[in-house]
């Protein structure tokens, strides 16, 4: 899908999420001079389209509870990174799973997957089960627990403006 | 922390996707849930300032209207407030994380082309005279349907 002015001008207000009032859409609209209409038909068909992959209520898990989380990063050989990442990506447990460019020899791991858990124990034992379960076990892993969290926000998208 | 009841626990249960994409949402919400339109405003409030709700609004597919990368930097114990106060006051990084590894400190750079994203990290890289990982998604596997959040 072709994204147009119009359509980036929508990506770049909804970066803050919706305001809390009764016709969010119409607030959204109003900073780039867009109707409420227009701003939903768009919104749908980004949905549609696959540039917006959900649209909902974003949680943040650590403040459910959710106090561990590991990124878990897998050496996969280039020849079996697609049907890993296919199977790890569509375990309940995986939060996010990422193929990335390997940085060798400091940096071997090509996978990245995220787990979630309410501790660390919880997390590790979660893994140890995943990697048997989905017979990935083998592949060099190594767990990167957070330790601290500087700064969480929506990604941002602003668009520069373009010089009248 | 927070206590959440049955009402909050249904609005994350049931909209982290599909919130309803009509000119009021959150009276249709209301309808579902069986309450007021206001009390899902004040519900979703409180869970904002609580911080249990970063937004309510879109996730974007990886590099479908803007360019982002994953950067990884080893920074020395004692100098880590510091790189990690420099690369959060940029307004292009969305997550900044330590990290329990000798590559400790995490972040993301999202931006609206390849370019801007490229010079944070250069000027990262300079202000602190640490070298930046760049490790830019290839590939994202994942489905992502909102995390299932186990209430017990």
């Amino acid at each position: 899908m072709e994204l147009s002015d119009r359509d980036l001008d929508l990506v770049s207000v909804l970066c803050d999420g919706l305001p809390l009032a009764p016709r969010p859409f119409q607030a959204v609209g109003v900073a780039i001079g867009m109707g409420e209409d227009e701003v939903l038909g768009r919104l749908q068909a980004l949905q549609q389209g696959g540039v917006i992959r959900r649209f909902g209520v974003i949680v943040r898990h650590h403040e459910l509870g959710y106090r561990a989380n590991a990124m878990v990063v897998w050496e996969v050989p280039a020849d079996a990174l697609s049907a890993v990442g296919r199977r790890l990506g569509a375990c309940p447990e995986v939060t996010l799973c990422y193929s990335r460019p390997p940085r060798p020899p400091a940096w071997p791991y090509s996978l990245f997957t995220m787990v979630h858990g309410k501790s660390r124990g919880t997390v590790e034992e979660a893994v140890a089960v995943l990697a048997e379960r989905e017979g990935v076990a083998h592949y060099r892993h190594e767990l990167l627990f957070s330790t601290r969290r500087f700064k969480q926000c929506g990604a941002r998208y602003q668009r520069r403006m373009a010089a009248e | 922390m927070l206590v959440l009841d049955d009402i909050d626990r249904r609005l994350l249960d049931l909209y982290q996707r599909d919130l309803p994409l009509v000119a009021r949402p959150f009276a249709a919400m209301a309808e579902a849930v069986g309450v007021g339109e206001d009390i899902v405003l004040a519900r979703l409030a409180r869970l904002s300032e609580a911080g249990v709700i970063s937004r309510i609004g879109a996730v974007f597919r990886p590099h479908r209207c803007g360019h982002s990368t994953l950067a990884a930097m080893a920074v020395p114990a004692e100098r880590l407030e510091e790189v990690a106060a420099v690369v959060s006051a940029y307004p292009q990084v969305n997550h900044n994380y330590q990290r329990d590894h000798t590559l400790n400190l995490w972040f993301v750079i999202a931006a609206a082309d390849a370019a801007e994203v490229a010079a944070v990290m250069t000027e990262i890289k300079d202000r602190t005279g640490i070298a930046v990982l760049d490790l830019p998604l290839i590939e994202d596997f994942h489905i992502d349907l909102g995390f299932d959040i186990r209430w017990s």
